[in-house]
């Protein structure tokens, strides 16, 4: 073998290189005989293309997939939207094309020019878009000017439309034009400057679906660029339909109910997680965002003190007060600190140390069973059974309810609420747990912060048996032939941490709340449907003991936060409704009639047969 | 030490070729750019060019100087010098047209899967010059070979750049089949290939990797990104006809039509101006230098330098190739530049490199080992 080592033979090497030279050669003949081919026998035709210049590429934009509610109605559509586009090659000579356009449609020459400036050079055959969403008045005075207007374009574009305006915007989102870093990021494959993705809500975490393939057209035009033929054609793929969980006219009603109040609904089907309602006031208009908000539109949104850019129902954390003594009352009974028929006595106030804890009855409640407690939410029942339980050992509970956790709705910015242990005070504070803290946050205030939806999961489950579900928005994702792509099913996340016995005895507090004579939200009795429900008031300032106040005079921000949870019918529950209205004073009477008009209509819906609603009682009702 | 023959063995014609290419470069690149281009002075890509082109030059008179038999034995270390860079830019480079190719080293871009090309050529003669036999190669010998080329193979097609990826195990088949593998080794590795194939196109692929797959085959199933990029460079080099249309004439070069009608698109610049007169001429100055690197390869006395030289020449072959081939739409569409006409550093000062090491080779082979 070595014979060939380091000394090149030379026969061998030439008998080598002959193979190399015959393929180089055959391989320079047939490029040769291709340039003959192409410039030669071809050349006459390309010329004549060349010459016309006449072989341009047209986008077709895809549309994005619809979204309808639980009842196939359709909630997002799109529309078809009419830009004005020009292309530069074809509109000669391009100052009067531009100035006799600007007279017509009355914008300035310099904003048309400006959007020419911006393409730059590398546009020249391109279409550039001089004007988006033009009204259809002004379509038909350039298309009856369009001999005097050369290069100048009508694009039909599909366009994002909200029909029903700040219904669950929130919940849905809106759009926004992608920015160089999205594009660069290569997690938007198909999607190129100047389109839209999901910005916020559904349209964002279901963008992938959501947004279809872009089409286009090998077209060949003539001197004027208008359309000779039509070469080759790529056509669009739409976006995926979305068949949500939400019930439009439930929607709609929750918020009317909210009117004029910022706060948050929150409607699941304790069965299986769907979310029926997710309102969030005060609200938005998505259509604002199409093609680009208003400067202006936008800073009044950023700075209106209600937060109408935020989804109340997910990204505000609020004390959940008196809806958490559920959560004590299962910790207690789980913890054996009292039983069905135990009792703690309320003189009005709990001592503890040298401070006095007050009851909201300042008279008291008197001997008071676990049930009793919960119906009449008596603050000094919950002092005594929290202490007992213990600080960390509520947070327990809590966290296996799914507070102070995600509750994992594929929505962004879902906030996580707070749950405190003794651990994270000391962390966060370097201060030790105090006593008198376990008291506040037995009665969920203090500390405790909790988002509306997390509390709609946690009351569903209460009232379901026992089992968390992750809030389900979506049931499936159809192509636009009605193809199903992906069915979505509902998913248990957990189970309360509480024995049937536990749950029954709190289930029985909880009817008691509205169906017993001195539940707490008794005046929201519908006949013929058991609900049960807990009231919360939730402190936004702290009032001194026995110090007045007359709540007129109190400013808006301070008065207290209402709240009220609730499920229903009782024995089955169909609905798990959670209410919260910002500075609305009392559960029971800003938060629980909304959830009892929202559970009447949504049963007497589904089986109609049912009664209407009974005579309110007109006493006066404290949380 | 300097030995007086040197200068009298100066390979002064395969220099005048290098030029005469490198001249026809500049002119259709300064057609190429200064179409639609309004500056009062030369387009800026086109003074850039200029500058690289005499930095290639300043390298390559240089790398005549030192004895081309210094690789052989610096291979391993200039091997992994470029794997270096390789890693280097998978971990830090700079994205540019949505794949990471690029290093930036104060204000030079370079792509080092250029470089590696002529590391993997001299790294796979100084390995093959060892073993080479007149029965050919066993499959014992393939084994290094194999590992030196599918590293950086790897890496380069992870950037991604599958065109430079595949250059490259081009110009190490060819090396390859130069020094000739035994035929049982040759019919089993065919063999062992076509039944791989297969199962990584219906096992190993996802759908939009087949979609590129299928694309980079036949451009006209995406008529709307590289079909129509060949539409219009069929057009352009048609129109051309037998002289074209003349120096700045061509109305096809417009920026618009060819996005990179100065990189990987310039012969359907030349076509369109100089018509099949320009382009004959271009292919005949190719053709010159391929047979003069042949040569160069023959007569060669030392088989490190044989091998090598045949390596080089493989590259611009295979540069010339599949550039020419895709314009005229024979071709893939692959981001593979043309030897010393296309716009672009790296290509130039690599293929500059390669033709001072063919130089070198060329003033040497009166020595005898």
């Amino acid at each position: 073998m070595s014979s060939l080592n380091k000394n090149a033979d030379r026969d061998w090497i030439k008998q080598r290189l002959m193979g190399a030279s015959l393929c180089i050669l055959m391989v320079f003949v047939l490029l040769f005989l291709r340039l003959v081919y192409l410039q030669l026998i071809k050349g006459e035709e390309y010329r004549r293309l060349s010459e016309t210049n006449c072989v341009r590429l047209k986008s077709i934009k895809s549309s994005r997939g619809l979204i309808y509610d639980r009842h196939h109605t359709l909630l997002v559509e799109n529309r078809p939207a009419f830009d004005l586009t020009i292309v530069l090659e074809d509109a000669h000579p391009v100052k009067e094309t531009i100035e006799r356009l600007a007279d017509l449609i009355d914008v300035s020459f310099e904003d048309l020019m400006g959007s020419i400036k911006r393409a730059g050079k590398s546009a020249f055959y391109k279409p550039l878009t001089l004007k988006r969403d033009i009204s259809r008045d002004l379509l038909a005075i350039v298309e009856a000017h369009k001999f005097d207007l050369p290069g100048i374009h009508m694009d039909v574009e599909p366009t994002r439309h909200y029909i029903y305006k700040k219904t669950a915007a929130h919940l849905l989102g809106y759009l926004g034009q992608i920015n160089r870093k999205e594009l660069e990021s290569g997690f938007y494959p198909t999607v190129r400057t100047g389109d839209s993705i999901g910005r916020y809500g559904i349209e964002k975490s279901f963008e992938p679906f959501l947004q279809g393939k872009r089409g286009g057209r090998q077209v060949e035009v003539d001197v004027n660029g208008r359309l000779i033929k039509v070469l080759k054609t790529v056509p669009p793929v739409s976006g995926n339909d979305l068949h949500l969980t939400l019930d439009l006219e439930l929607q709609r009603t929750a918020e009317q109910l909210l009117g004029e109040n910022d706060g948050a609904v929150v409607a699941i089907d304790p069965s299986n997680g769907d979310v029926l309602v997710m309102a969030s006031a005060p609200s938005f208009d998505q259509n604002d965002f199409i093609g680009g908000i208003s400067n202006k539109k936008w800073q009044a949104l950023m700075t209106d003190p209600g937060k109408p850019m935020n989804n109340k129902a997910i990204q505000a954390e609020y004390p959940p007060a008196s809806t958490y003594k559920i959560l004590t009352a299962m910790a207690a009974l789980e913890e054996r600190v009292i039983d069905e028929h135990g009792s703690f006595f309320c003189p009005g106030y709990y001592r503890l140390g040298n401070r006095r804890y007050q009851c909201w009855k300042k008279n008291g409640h008197g001997e008071m069973t676990v049930v009793n407690a919960i119906a009449q939410s008596c603050d000094v029942f919950f002092y005594q059974a929290g202490e007992k339980v213990g600080v960390d050992s509520l947070a327990q509970y809590a966290n296996g309810s799914g507070l102070g956790r995600y509750t994992g709705i594929k929505l962004d910015h879902e906030r996580r609420g707070l749950i405190p242990t003794a651990a994270w005070k000391k962390k966060r504070f370097k201060e030790v747990w105090q006593a008198g803290e376990t008291l506040s946050i037995s009665i969920g205030q203090g500390f405790d912060l909790v988002t509306p939806l997390q509390m709609a999961v946690f009351i569903a489950a209460v009232g379901n048996g026992g089992t968390l579900y992750r809030p389900r928005l979506v049931t499936s994702i159809e192509d636009s032939d009605g193809n199903v792509v992906k069915s979505i099913q509902p998913e248990i996340t957990g189970g309360l941490p509480a024995s049937k016995e536990t749950l029954a005895l709190v289930q029985k507090g909880l009817l008691e709340v509205v169906q017993g004579d001195r539940g707490t939200a008794r005046r929201i009795r519908i006949k013929g449907i058991n609900i049960a429900g807990k009231t919360g008031t939730a402190q936004v300032f702290s009032r001194k003991a026995g110090e007045k106040f007359d709540n007129e005079s109190i400013r808006r921000t301070l008065r207290d936060h209402a709240w009220f949870v609730s499920y229903a019918p009782a024995e089955a529950p169909k609905i798990a409704i959670c209410v919260i209205i910002e500075h609305g004073e009392h559960g029971s009477s800003a938060a629980a009639p909304v959830a009892g008009a929202l559970i009447e209509k949504y049963l007497k819906k589904t089986a109609p047969k049912t009664a209407s609603k009974t005579e309110c009682k007109k006493d006066t009702i404290k949380p | 030490m300097f030995d007086r023959r040197l200068i009298e063995n100066f390979d002064w014609g395969f220099l005048v070729v290098i030029l005469l290419i490198c001249s026809v470069g500049l002119v259709i690149l300064y057609s190429a750019v200064t179409a639609g281009y309004d500056g009062t002075d030369l387009h800026p890509l086109f003074k850039k060019q200029g500058v690289w082109m005499a930095t290639g030059f300043c390298i390559m008179m240089a790398s005549v100087v030192i004895d081309f038999r210094e690789l052989d034995k610096l291979n391993l270390f200039i091997w992994t010098i470029c794997v270096g860079l390789l890693v280097t830019i998978y971990l830090f480079g700079h994205i540019g047209g949505g794949s990471r190719r690029w290093l930036v080293i104060g204000f030079v871009r370079m792509q080092p899967s250029e470089l590696m090309k002529i590391a993997l050529i001299i790294s796979l003669a100084s390995v093959y010059s060892d073993s080479v036999s007149p029965e050919g190669l066993g499959f014992q010998n393939l084994i290094k070979p194999a590992i030196l080329c599918l590293i950086p193979f790897c890496l380069i097609v992870n950037q991604p750049d599958l065109g430079s990826g595949l250059l490259l195990l081009l110009i190490a088949g060819s090396i390859t089949l130069f020094v000739k593998v035994e035929k049982r080794v040759f019919y089993s590795l065919a063999s062992i290939g076509l039944s791989i194939l297969p199962l990584v196109w219906f096992v190993g692929l996802k759908a939009y990797q087949k979609d590129r797959i299928l694309i980079f085959i036949d451009p006209d199933r995406d008529p709307l990104g590289a079909g129509y990029h060949i539409i219009q460079s069929k057009i352009a080099i048609g129109s051309g006809m037998l002289v074209g249309k003349g120096f700045l004439k061509g109305t096809q070069n417009a920026l618009s039509f060819l996005p990179e009608q100065h990189t990987d698109f310039i012969l359907s610049v030349l076509a369109e101006e100089w018509g099949l007169t320009g382009c004959a001429v271009l292919l005949i100055l190719y053709f010159i230098l391929l047979f003069w690197g042949l040569n160069i390869s023959y007569n060669c006395r030392n088989m490190f330098g044989s091998i090598l030289a045949f390596g080089i020449t493989a590259m611009i072959f295979w540069q010339i190739f599949i550039n020419i081939g895709m314009v005229m739409g024979l071709m893939p569409v692959v981001g593979v530049p043309l030897p010393l006409v296309s716009y672009g550093g790296s290509s130039v000062v690599t293929n500059m490199v390669g033709f001072g090491i063919l130089m070198n080779i060329s003033m040497r082979n009166f020595t005898i080992t």
